[in-house]
């Protein structure tokens, strides 16, 4: 699809970290919907392969004053600079086994193309990215509840949060047999957005005004004055992207109340976070 | 034939001009890209027709409701359920998690019978007839009391079957393992009455004050209360969490207040004296108080002071004043209890203690307070008929109120003194204190019959295993408990066919009270499980079967109960742990790690922390200025009075100094490898304390030694 098509999607989410408990409900959740497969030992967790990963975050503040936040981290799915679809993963696949999509912003992982040479793992700044050391095992049986909606995958492959395309086909082909042009907010939501018993994640069309994701991170369409490779700024003080001026330009935004775990979106100099901390966008679409 | 110069670079151009005509390169490179892209050991899942089964979960007491999405007859998805009135679509980690338990490797997949050291395969008929001979055995002694029986929870109509062939055996050796919802009863037994519970209004709270809670770590109904905790911003509501440890509770509220392990009840009553003390209280409700409510008041003036009750607990004494100020100034204002889960050893002391500030600032039966209820028993079984066994047998006393009153009375005696037992769908030997004792009390036993699905610590300590169906294969009535505001039966259903030699345990009583015959078969005279869940569900079973779920109660309860403060009148000692180490071992109630029956699943496992389980290892929280010159993931010893661990260090500024925290659910020993052999049973390292005037095991922790390993 053109990606000036009026009906191009840009699908994103927003996490609270506030109301984030830590539980791991989106974690497994991700698992059980996309065929993720298990070993004996997962605390090595540089092989364990998990698409949405909780991470603990401290203020390294010594006790009482200790503060812990966590932060789940699904593939941040990047525009890349100015938000053109050069994804930093995709632009580096020699097999085209990633690719963009520029009718919904989601960056796809076809396996079967994919050789495992693993630059898009080099490539990616979010640790999104896992590569199958092992062919997957399931105990005898288990294999019976694996979902026919995803393919499992075999060793050798690199794998990845998909944003539950599955699911987005599976709401296209619906709206299609009703006639309708295009999907409702509430017909295509990721596996952890509907397990997340905190209502922390909001999913849904950074395009359109009326989901909650836009409402939520007012994300701004002009590139940001200080750093025109980032586009889609969020325009609420509270919001913010992991490594944003990088210019990744994820479609993943965090919420959060508290300006430690903001500052912790990135890295800074001493001084820098008080120069950058309150651009949030352009002013005048506010 | 000579090969000269000429001949050979003949052959050898020919044989390249050969090859590169001939198609054999061509189709090896291309039988090779297409073998290297076939992977026939990769499972194809079939496709098939979507279709979604509602059932009720029971892993643990939330009860939430479940949406299972089935691909043909295969379940492949579990999620929360929309609208369910208790979690509304959302779901924890090990409910998404339940195929896993359905596929487990540890299953049991026929009945088994205790062989030497191995178990080995018998046909239902002979292990129920096993089971009757026994059990005939023991009438016929006229000892009737040396059947005991242990069940997971106390409600329900499985449960229901249990006490009804317990009593028309003639035993009142019946036991359940420790819970929230029994320390809830104990707790309103104490101060409202016996037969009522309580339940919690979080939902509609605007200051939850909890005395280490863990509200968004499993503890009460873990979904429900995720969800009251997301909607405290809206609302604009405070939790203020009173622990050891900046648990994800602590670190999650507004407010985090440190406090010395095991001196939550005595932080209790010093706020209850500064509420007193500022007039703060509800003059109406305190004037209904019985039980000696002035002389307590007198106590808690002398005895626990600010500056005693600061020095006791550790925490500033304008801290403890401004929370107490805050709590019974808010509008709504609810105390919570229960440490961590709620289902670990608590001290009666403590939960009566705190349910007081509920009373004093007149949170019970309000809205955002504490519901008291009476325990709703909505099934009507017909009464027993008893012979003269059985009359002889209930007459008897038994050993004592709590589980491990049990296994105390089989350790000290020299005869047995409980011939048979039954345990179903619970893991004594897992998951209470002191571990050793308790299996060497299963040793003593001559004959333990296990109802159980999975090969878990205690089936293994079983002589004959009656394998049941998981939940998800079953029919049965699921009661709500476990704090929440309201009383919902759920039903859970057979989401999928059994998949191996199984039975209902309400099926198999059924034919063991058949196989008994007599008086006991008579009582047991229904067709099937499902037959008898049906005609004892009597006026709810038209709503279980039909929308799923029957609510008992909801809102907020009329009538206010009666107060009788006479315990804590009567200045109970608080409990202190054994022990003679220097540092404090505390467990730590983790969501992702279930710490009864059962135990985790592969999932959950894979998604804890490597700063709590590494490799094999567990690893401990300790204050870096405890640990000294200990770094990360150095190796230390632990040793307490009960037993030592070889774990592993984690530094972590969220825990209070002096204070070693250690996960529970690990260190499981049975046959399963993506769960069991990883970390320590903490419960290998905790004995029990028995609380002076409860008799309730309130191990709070223990003394602990540490040493570099």
């Amino acid at each position: 699809m053109n990606k000036n098509d009026k009906k191009a999607h840009k699908f994103g989410m927003v996490i609270d970290l506030d109301k984030c408990t830590g539980c791991g409900s989106c974690m497994v959740s991700c698992m059980s919907e996309n065929n993720v497969p298990f070993k004996e030992d997962e605390s090595n967790k540089k092989d364990s392969i998990t698409w949405m990963r909780v991470y603990k975050l401290t203020n390294g503040k010594s006790f009482p004053e200790t503060e812990i936040v966590y932060l789940p981290r699904p593939c941040q799915h990047c525009g890349g600079k100015g938000d053109h679809g050069h994804s930093p993963c995709v632009s580096v696949c020699p097999a085209t086994a990633t690719d963009y999509g520029y009718d919904t912003g989601i960056v796809s992982q076809i396996y079967t193309r994919c050789f495992g040479c693993r630059y898009c793992m080099g490539a990616c700044p979010y640790h999104a990215r896992y590569f199958n050391w092992w062919d997957p095992k399931w105990p005898e049986g288990m294999e019976k509840y694996l979902s026919p909606d995803v393919s499992p995958r075999m060793r050798g492959v690199v794998e990845k949060c998909s944003f539950c395309y599955h699911r987005y086909q599976a709401a296209k082909d619906k709206a299609y047999y009703d006639g309708r042009e295009d999907i409702e907010e509430n017909e295509y939501q990721t596996a952890c957005t509907t397990a997340c018993p905190a209502g922390a994640i909001v999913f849904g069309d950074l395009y359109n005004p009326a989901h909650r994701v836009h409402e939520i991170v007012k994300p701004d369409p002009h590139p940001a004055s200080i750093n025109s490779t980032v586009v889609g700024k969020s325009r609420n003080p509270n919001v913010f992207r992991l490594l944003e001026r990088l210019g990744t330009n994820p479609k993943v935004y965090y919420l959060s109340e508290r300006e430690w775990v903001r500052k912790a979106g990135d890295n800074y100099l001493a001084g820098e976070w008080d120069k950058i901390k309150n651009h949030h966008g352009s002013e005048s679409h506010g | 034939m000579k090969v000269d110069r000429r001949s050979f670079l003949g052959l050898g151009l020919g044989a390249v001009a050969g090859i590169s005509v001939s198609p054999v390169i061509l189709k090896l490179t291309d039988d090779s890209s297409i073998w290297t892209q076939n992977w026939p050991w990769t499972p194809v899942p079939v496709d098939g027709e979507v279709s979604y089964v509602s059932s009720v979960c029971s892993l643990c007491p939330g009860s939430c409701g479940i949406s299972v999405r089935k691909i043909d007859d295969r379940p492949v998805k579990v999620e929360g359920l929309d609208e369910y009135p208790i979690n509304d679509g959302g779901a924890c980690l090990h409910g998404i998690s339940i195929l896993q338990y359905l596929y487990d490797p540890a299953r049991i997949k026929t009945p088994l019978k205790k062989k030497g050291d191995k178990f080995e395969e018998i046909s239902w008929d002979d292990a129920v007839s096993m089971v009757a001979k026994k059990l005939s055995d023991i009438r016929s002694a006229k000892t009737p009391e040396k059947l005991a029986c242990i069940i997971d929870k106390d409600q329900g109509s499985v449960s229901g079957l249990f006490k009804r062939l317990m009593k028309s055996f003639g035993s009142t050796n019946l036991y359940t393992m420790p819970s929230f919802e029994s320390y809830l009863e104990l707790t309103a037994a104490a101060l409202h009455g016996k037969g009522t519970t309580i339940g919690f209004d979080l939902e509609n709270s605007d200051f939850v004050l909890s005395f280490g809670a863990g509200v968004i770590e499993g503890w009460g109904s873990p979904v429900s209360c995720f969800k009251a905790n997301a909607s405290r911003k809206e609302r604009g509501a405070k939790l203020y969490q009173i622990e050891p440890r900046l648990s994800n509770t602590a670190a999650n509220a507004d407010k985090w207040v440190p406090i010395k392990p095991g001196t939550e009840a005595d932080l209790a009553l010093g706020m209850a004296a500064v509420i007193l003390k500022k007039n703060l209280f509800d003059a109406a409700a305190a004037a209904k108080f019985k039980g000696g409510f002035n002389k307590l008041a007198a106590t808690l003036q002398n005895d626990y002071s600010l500056s005693k009750t600061s020095e006791i607990t550790g925490i500033k004494e304008t801290d403890i004043e401004e929370t107490a100020t805050l709590f019974a100034k808010a509008k709504m204002p609810v105390a919570v209890f229960g440490k961590g889960r709620g289902d670990g050893s608590q001290s009666l002391k403590e939960l009566i203690a705190v349910h007081s500030l509920n009373c004093l600032v007149g949170s019970i039966n309000r809205k955002g307070g504490a519901f008291i209820q009476p325990v709703k028993n909505y099934l009507e079984f017909p009464e027993e008929s008893m012979d003269d066994a059985a009359k002889e047998g209930i007459a008897k006393p038994k050993f004592g109120q709590y589980v491990h009153d049990l296994f105390e009375k089989v350790n000290v005696s020299s005869q047995p003194a409980v011939e048979a037992l039954f345990v179903y769908q619970s893991n004594p030997c897992y998951a209470l204190h002191d571990t050793k004792t308790i299996k060497q009390a299963f040793g003593k036993i001559p004959f333990v019959v296990s109802f159980s699905s999975f090969m878990d610590e205690t089936a293994g300590e079983a002589d004959i295993i009656l394998p049941v169906h998981t939940f998800i294969e079953r029919l049965e009535d699921i009661p709500s408990g476990a704090g929440l505001a309201k009383m919902v039966v759920g039903l859970s259903k057979p989401v999928v066919k059994p998949l191996f030699n199984t039975k209902h345990p309400g099926d198999i009583l059924l034919l063991i009270a058949k196989a008994l015959g007599g008086s006991i078969g008579k009582n047991f005279e229904w067709a099937s499980y499902d037959k008898c869940l049906e005609t004892v569900a009597g006026s709810i079973w038209k709503s279980l079967s039909k929308s799923g779920h029957a609510i008992l109660a909801k809102g907020v309860p009329e009538a206010p109960p009666e107060v009788d403060m006479t315990f804590l009148a009567g200045n109970p000692a608080s409990v202190q742990s054994n022990g003679d180490g220097d540092l404090m071992l505390i467990p730590i109630d983790n969501m992702r790690l279930p710490s009864s029956a059962p135990a985790a699943a592969p999932f959950s496992i894979k998604t804890v922390s490597d700063e709590v389980l590494k490799g094999k290892d567990t690893v401990v929280e300790i204050n870096p200025k405890t640990a000294g010159s200990l770094k990360n993931y150095d190796y230390v010893t632990l040793t307490t009075p009960v037993g030592t661990a070889k774990v592993m260090i984690n530094l972590n500024d969220g825990m209070m100094p002096g204070v070693i925290g250690m996960v529970k659910g690990l260190g499981h020993t049975f046959d399963n490898k993506y769960v069991s052999n990883k970390g320590v049973n903490i419960n290998d390292l905790i004995g029990p304390v028995i609380e002076p005037g409860s008799g309730v095991d309130a191990a709070f922790g223990i003394k602990v030694k540490i040493s570099r390993a």
